[in-house]
């Protein structure tokens, strides 16, 4: 009965040559292997998103009113609605975390470089895609701490040269923080980004299954992979990455139950922003080096400055496809390597400080 | 060679707003004055009292700068004195011609000079009990201070020949006055104690009037005296606002809850409508001084309700006497509130900090909180039947919170539980998945 239906199927869409291609796609096998399942992770957490996400839309209402008391609502109310919010939470931020760890593994594995640029390019663009999701999401429950991180966030956008002001008025919908941004926030969250997201998404998985697995240097070499250094994608490969998806998921569920999301407290957007109040910790290795640069410098504000070198940082990694020329050539420059502990020290640090010493 | 003091007028008495005695003036800063006021323009009019300082000589001024020493100290006083910011001269309180320009300046009808103890408020009140004058500067001030003073223990003993009491002087200053709410001024709320207790905290200028002196010591310990001189809350009382200020007096006994009821309104409606008022008019006994002492009054804790031994009622009610068990059962009901509140607390807080959404049940909770609060109030209609009314309701809507924070407790419990079911059963899969995997691939080299 199946082999009949997938002969329909196929005799209109022609899925055959795809099915063939995925039954000889090929892992490679090395001892750096163990980091090509941080993206099917990061894409893993990314459909407990989606499903969640959708659950969650059935009840929250997007506006300053109604938002916090629907959250409200679900985590007390709905059946399971808050293990629903509570694993949307926790994986969002597994998310980022493993999408950093995924981009830093591919950056020391130096699988940017050709013909790979564009692979590396939509991944980084996918990051910051990611980022947007966790700024607009964090917002959506309405409470104290999101609308003041909120309000710091969209400050710090003002202050971005040319075009600050303008992104600042127009991620908030006016002046300030309020209802409007809210709704903002929500249409951003849940359609704008999504749509953008998802296609860029088949676009770097469709490139990845293309142009093959990257191999680092030291397996070079050779140009036809032994058997012995590659591993079937299906089942092999499939199913050691389903292990670890059910580990993830896992780690989600005991991370929802022992250890829930919590509500907080209703914003009152007229009271004044109480102490502690930090962003996202994805956020705070940026927000906490603003707090560190002086208010001049050599004449320039400060807090442009660092903008400007956030910018400079990301259109680094963005570009380094194009700036690590000794790559494509098959040789590491250790500026490059340098550079990368030098950027995860600096997070790390910076990260550290926002929770620990934030003043 | 000493020279009379021309500033000291007829009938001086030394007094304690007044201390100084009477000093020699040297001679030369007498004549180093001499030449200054020799430079100034003569044939200026004697300033009326609503024209601005400044605008014409003041001779007074001249002479004291020029003299120096204690001479000048009134001159380095009311650099902020409210009066000088009106443009009140001194002339216009110790009289003199100030546009003449020797020291018969001091020789016109009106001179006052140095007022005596006995003077003084008579003095002030030339202008603060003038209505009219009053508008000119200040139309929202009060102008019956005068009037009230009169009334007071003050203003009888001093109308009685004692000069040691309070004049307007010994509360306000004399050359540095400030308006009353201006935080260093000596009459501003936090301060009117330690003026009052310059006085009356003084057991040797006290022993005369045979009145305790230790009220400045007992209300710092007070509860009033913590919020008000340690934290600075000005709605908390001072002696003024029990006493009165120009008319001061201690209450009498059976207007005391009228005093407290200023602020403490409910209390003092429930204690009028108690047995205890009645019975405590008729025995004299001063109504809340009573129970709460009057400078000393401590933050009361709910084991001055009862039979305790913390309990006050026992102070009148002997044991088993019909007001000794009424006693007895209003502490048991209190008690019983607030262990209930606080179990409810300390379980909603057990709750949240599991991690569990209770804030509806919280948002509830405070009604029985309130409940406390009330029953407190109540004892003070000292009626157990009544206090009930306000207790069981209370007890009622601390277990519902108690049960709220139980049961998200037990929530949590479950969820622990039950999340190994599929923890067990992702085990179960992975478990599985990796013997396939090894499976799949044990036949291979």
């Amino acid at each position: 009965m199946w082999r009949a239906l997938f002969d329909w199927v196929d005799s209109r869409l022609q899925i055959a040559p795809v099915l063939a291609f995925l039954r000889h796609k090929q892992v490679p096998v090395h001892r750096h292997f163990y980091w090509y399942y941080l993206g099917g992770i990061t894409l893993f957490l990314f459909a407990i998103q989606v499903a969640t996400g959708i659950l969650l839309l059935l009840y929250y209402k997007p506006t300053a009113e109604a938002a916090f008391e629907s959250v409200q609502y679900i985590i007390t109310k709905v059946p399971f609605g808050w293990l629903v919010r509570s694993t949307h939470s926790w994986a969002a931020n597994l998310m980022i975390f493993t999408a950093f760890l995924h981009l830093f593994s591919v950056f020391f594995l130096k699988s940017y470089r050709p013909p790979r640029e564009m692979t590396w390019m939509s991944g980084m663009v996918l990051l910051f895609l990611a980022m947007g999701f966790g700024f607009s999401g964090y917002l959506l429950p309405w409470n104290e701490l999101a609308f003041f991180a909120t309000k710091v966030g969209t400050d710090i956008t003002g202050a971005v040269p040319l075009v600050g002001g303008f992104m600042k008025t127009f991620l908030r919908g006016g002046e300030d923080v309020t209802g409007t941004t809210l709704t903002r926030f929500f249409g951003i969250h849940v359609a704008v980004l999504p749509m953008i997201f998802t296609s860029l998404l088949v676009a770097h998985l469709l490139m990845v299954q293309r142009q093959g697995m990257s191999t680092p240097f030291t397996s070079e070499g050779h140009t036809v992979p032994t058997p012995s250094r590659e591993m079937p994608f299906f089942p092999n490969f499939f199913l050691r990455e389903a292990v670890l998806w059910l580990g993830t998921l896992a780690l989600l569920l005991y991370l929802s139950i022992f250890l829930p999301w919590e509500l907080g407290v209703k914003v009152d957007p007229f009271a004044s922003a109480p102490a502690g109040i930090r962003p996202e910790w994805f956020f705070t290795f940026m927000s906490q080096s603003l707090k560190y640069i002086p208010g001049t410098v050599l004449g320039m504000d400060g807090e442009v400055l660092g903008i400007l070198g956030f910018g400079a940082g990301g259109a680094f990694l963005l570009l380094v496809p194009f700036l690590d020329w000794w790559a494509g050539k098959g040789r590491r420059h250790p500026f490059f390597t340098w550079a990368g502990i030098g950027i995860i020290a600096f997070m790390l640090t910076m990260i550290t400080l926002a929770y620990v010493k934030p003043y | 060679m000493r020279v009379p003091d021309p500033c000291v007028g007829p009938g001086f008495t030394p007094g304690r707003g007044g201390r100084g005695a009477i000093r020699a003036v040297p001679a030369a800063p007498i004549l180093a004055a001499a030449v200054v006021l020799g430079l100034l323009v003569a044939g200026r009019e004697a300033r009326a009292l609503d024209q601005p300082a400044g605008e014409k000589p003041d001779t007074c001024v001249a002479c004291h700068q020029a003299v120096g020493g204690p001479m000048a100290k009134p001159l380095e006083d009311r650099k902020a004195d409210v009066h000088a910011t009106k443009g009140v001269s001194c002339a216009d309180c110790h009289g003199g011609d100030p546009s003449r320009m020797d020291m018969d300046s001091m020789k016109v009808k009106g001179f006052v000079g140095r007022p005596s103890r006995r003077d003084v408020p008579r003095l002030c009140a030339r202008c603060h009990s003038d209505g009219a004058r009053m508008r000119q500067t200040n139309p929202a001030l009060r102008t019956d201070q005068f009037a009230q003073y009169q009334t007071s223990i003050h203003g009888k003993r001093l109308a009685g020949g004692d000069t040691k009491v309070a004049v307007c002087t010994d509360c306000h200053g004399v050359h540095s006055i400030l308006p009353a709410n201006h935080v260093q001024s000596r009459v501003h709320p936090v301060r009117v104690a330690d003026t009052c207790g310059r006085c009356h905290g003084d057991a040797e200028y006290m022993k005369a009037y045979k009145i305790p002196t230790d009220q400045l010591a007992l209300y710092r310990e007070s509860v009033h005296g913590e919020l008000l001189l340690k934290r600075q809350d000005l709605a908390a009382p001072t002696c003024s606002k029990c006493h009165g200020n120009h008319g001061a007096f201690p209450p009498e006994v059976t207007s005391i809850a009228g005093v407290c009821g200023q602020c403490h309104v409910i209390n003092k409606d429930l204690f009028l409508e108690s047995r205890h008022h009645t019975v405590f008019d008729r025995m004299k006994l001063p109504e809340c001084v009573t129970c709460h002492s009057n400078h000393k009054i401590v933050r009361t804790s709910d084991d001055m309700v009862g039979v305790g031994e913390k309990g006050i009622c026992i102070r009148c009610h002997a044991a088993g006497s019909p007001g000794y068990k009424a006693a007895d059962q209003m502490g048991k009901m209190i008690a019983g509130l607030s262990a209930a509140v606080h179990k409810g607390e300390a379980k909603l807080a057990e709750a949240e900090r599991a991690g569990m959404e209770v804030s509806d049940a919280k948002y509830e909770f405070q009604n029985a909180r309130v409940a406390l609060i009330k029953a407190r109030n109540e004892v003070h209609v000292f009626a157990p039947d009544r206090l009930n009314k306000v207790v069981g309701p209370g007890i009622e809507l601390a277990e519902k919170g108690f049960r709220a924070g139980q049961e998200a407790l037990e929530e949590l419990g479950y969820r622990k539980q039950w999340s190994l079911i599929p923890l067990a059963a992702i085990l179960a899969v992975v478990v599985g998945l990796v013997l396939q995997i090894r499976r799949m691939e044990g036949g291979r080299g």
